[in-house]
């Protein structure tokens, strides 16, 4: 069914273009696999941010027109849809959803010279990596795992500096990056985690990792991975009768999470950015995906605001030439729905912010800073 | 002592999963001689159906847990075997007298089909169920440490154990049985001596969808979420238990299930949960170096 509103969306944004010439622009994610969740909030806040740019004349007098691609989070597959893309001729591609999957498609989407703004990818080593090797192209609207593991590190050294951590991940580059990120400020703040550990995100049963934690005495899991695994390790973690806390970061940011773990995840700790979608500038906005039977939760509205960005500079630049573009994106600031954002050299927001919250009941709340 | 005992504890059920699924393997490939790879599909279509079936019965109204347990496995052995037999009659029997790839090829073919049909009409996201059987209780505590055996845990060995027991009545007790072996010796002669060998290879197949549909359901009742993919993982496994047991057999097809879950758990409990997979197939291949027909296989005897 929801794919059907996303296909009927689809084909209104296509429907409502004249016969004027289209710029054909991307957005990829995992829209199939374990990380659909995710996936679905790009898709969604990119259809709707199509739908406004259409209905307010375009970009340079031109529509848009929206590809859709599925990585599935998983890097082969990303390289396949971003030569897709290439051959497709997007202007643009606002994506992808993983680390993994946005570092490796990257390069192809230099080599085309097209413009890449990720709305999820938070591993530094996307732009870091990107700027060694001249690509002057990628951007992010959300922050970097450096950020995000200092704030995690400093939470964790400020309330729970007694307990016992264990630090978990799932070997991608996200879920190793964000972890390894935390274990630094951890163990710069003198703080020694007692375990650490890698486990395989497509398992089932965590018990015996569960029952290696409990033997440790473990308190609190930093857990550097995705929900569908963090969901299922809080859950066994309760019925095995392990009463350590969880804190994990940005990618628990979906309904179902709570959805998959249950009541076990009451009490679950994660970073993410500021909300956007209780933001009371954003209310208009929100309303208008509420009313299509969607809430804007995790990165809907950063998928959103990528869009609007570039469709912001590529009106500036009277241009949709990447090189344009990018170099228009660098200068100003632009007001978006997640906040006013200014882009540096490398292509990463400025002073990123994340706040800690507090899973309760279903929702996430804002925890005590 | 207590933290091998709580290891022990959740190896064996794990294990019991996939014992259930390897029967599934080791019995078809005992008659027919081919490895049907359609089989771990079948088990996660058998746990969509479990899912299905729970959402019936709480939509009827049926608030008691162990009238709706009975009520789904019954619903789902039997919607699970009609796809196995399904599978069979379409996929397997017009080749049966065709070269010796061609089933395999097949079996590759029908699990695509059956987990992209499962993609499509269920959707691709992971999906959640209460679970029915909650709680348990502390076996022991030694050194601080809790042993945890949870009732579902129970739940999953002890109806293992029963299935594996009627099973076995079946195969040395009953006409189906009787003629299910023969088939196994020497399908043609039995063909001669009037045993019905489709209708044998039909049933064969409806039992073995009917026990994966059985795990199935446990492992969704277990772990709490299914998704289109479970069949791939499970299957690989469960086919890796059937061939450390030697395939073709059934008591060998529990026991390899039994041991791979837990050289799984024991190792990610003792080692790490990286490399418990690695760990695994190791093991399997090593038994393999020194006992090529597996724990349990007879040598397969060269019919001339």
């Amino acid at each position: 069914m929801r794919k059907m509103y996303g296909a009927i969306a689809v084909a209104a944004a296509m429907a409502a273009t004249p016969a004027l010439a289209q710029i054909k622009i991307g957005s990829a994610g995992p829209m199939t696999g374990q990380y659909a969740a995710f996936g679905e909030q790009l898709r969604r806040g990119a259809t709707m941010a199509v739908e406004e740019i259409n209905a307010a004349g375009g970009v340079n007098g031109q529509k848009l027109e929206l590809l859709i691609g599925d990585d599935a989070c998983d890097p082969k597959q990303a390289t396949a849809v971003a030569n897709k893309m290439v051959s497709d001729k997007v202007a643009f591609i606002a994506g992808h959803f993983c680390s993994g999957s946005s570092i490796p498609a990257s390069d192809i989407y230099k080599e085309a010279k097209i413009l890449q703004i990720t709305p999820a990818s938070t591993n530094p080593r996307l732009t870091d990596e990107a700027i060694k090797k001249g690509n002057t192209t990628v951007f992010r609207t959300c922050g970097r795992d450096d950020v995000q593991g200092m704030t995690v590190g400093t939470y964790i050294l400020k309330w729970h500096r007694n307990y016992r951590v264990a630090i978990l991940h799932d070997k991608s580059p996200y879920g190793k990056g964000v972890a390894d990120e935390t274990k630094k400020a951890l163990n710069k703040g003198g703080l020694r985690e007692t375990m650490y550990e890698a486990y395989n995100d497509t398992d089932k049963d965590f018990t015996a990792l569960i029952n290696k934690m409990k033997q440790a005495r473990i308190d609190m899991i930093v857990l550097g991975g995705y929900h569908t695994a963090g969901a299922l390790i809080i859950k066994q973690a309760r019925e095995q009768g392990l009463g350590a806390q969880m804190v994990g970061f940005d990618s628990l940011e979906t309904a179902e999470f709570a959805q998959l773990g249950g009541a076990a995840t009451d009490g679950v700790l994660m970073s993410f950015p500021p909300k956007a979608e209780d933001d009371p500038k954003n209310a208009a906005l929100v309303k208008k995906f509420r009313d299509a039977k969607y809430n804007p939760e995790g990165y809907t509205l950063f998928s959103y605001a990528a869009i609007k960005v570039w469709a912001d500079a590529a009106n500036k630049a009277k241009s949709i030439d990447a090189a344009a573009v990018a170099k228009q994106l660098r200068t100003g600031k632009y007001d978006s729905a997640v906040g006013s954002l200014e882009f540096d050299e490398k292509g990463d927001i400025k002073n990123p912010v994340y706040d800690i919250y507090v899973w309760k009941g279903g929702r996430s709340f804002q925890a005590q800073k | 002592m207590a933290y091998f005992t709580q290891q022990l504890v959740n190896g064996l059920a794990l294990g019991a999963i996939y014992g259930l699924i390897a029967i599934g393997y080791t019995m078809v490939y005992g008659i027919v001689g081919m490895i049907n790879f359609a089989h771990g599909e079948v088990f996660m279509v058998g746990s969509f159906i479990a899912l299905i079936g729970f959402m019936i019965c709480a939509m009827a109204g049926i608030s008691s847990a162990p009238v709706a347990i009975l009520l789904v496995l019954l619903i789902a052995m039997s919607f699970s075997a009609v796809y196995g037999w399904a599978i069979e009659r379409t996929a397997y029997r017009p080749l049966r007298g065709s070269f010796r790839l061609a089933p395999l090829i097949s079996a590759i073919g029908v699990s695509i089909v059956l987990q992209n049909y499962v993609q499509l009409v269920q959707g691709a996201r992971p999906k959640p169920h209460v679970s029915l059987v909650s709680g348990g209780f502390t076996l022991f505590t030694s050194d601080g440490f809790d042993v945890r055996v949870t009732w579902i845990q129970i739940m999953i060995v002890m109806v293992t154990v029963a299935l594996m027991a009627g099973f076995t009545l079946v195969i040395s007790r009953t006409a189906l049985g009787r003629q299910q072996r023969a088939c196994e010796q020497d399908m043609k002669m039995a063909a001669l001596l009037g045993v019905d060998v489709n209708r044998t290879i039909s049933l064969t197949f409806v039992i073995g969808a009917a026990l994966a549909a059985v795990a199935g359901m446990l492992f969704m009742m277990y772990y709490g979420v299914i998704d289109f993919f479970i069949g791939f993982l499970a299957g690989i496994k469960a086919f890796t238990a059937a061939v450390l047991g030697g395939i073709g057999s059934l008591p060998g097809a529990m026991l390899g299930g039994l041991l791979i879950g837990l050289i799984e758990v024991f190792w990610a409990g003792y080692f790490s949960s990286e490399y418990k997979d690695v760990a695994a197939f190791s093991i399997m291949i090593l038994v393999l170096i020194f006992r090529p027909t597996g724990l349990l296989g007879k040598p397969e005897i060269e019919k001339v």
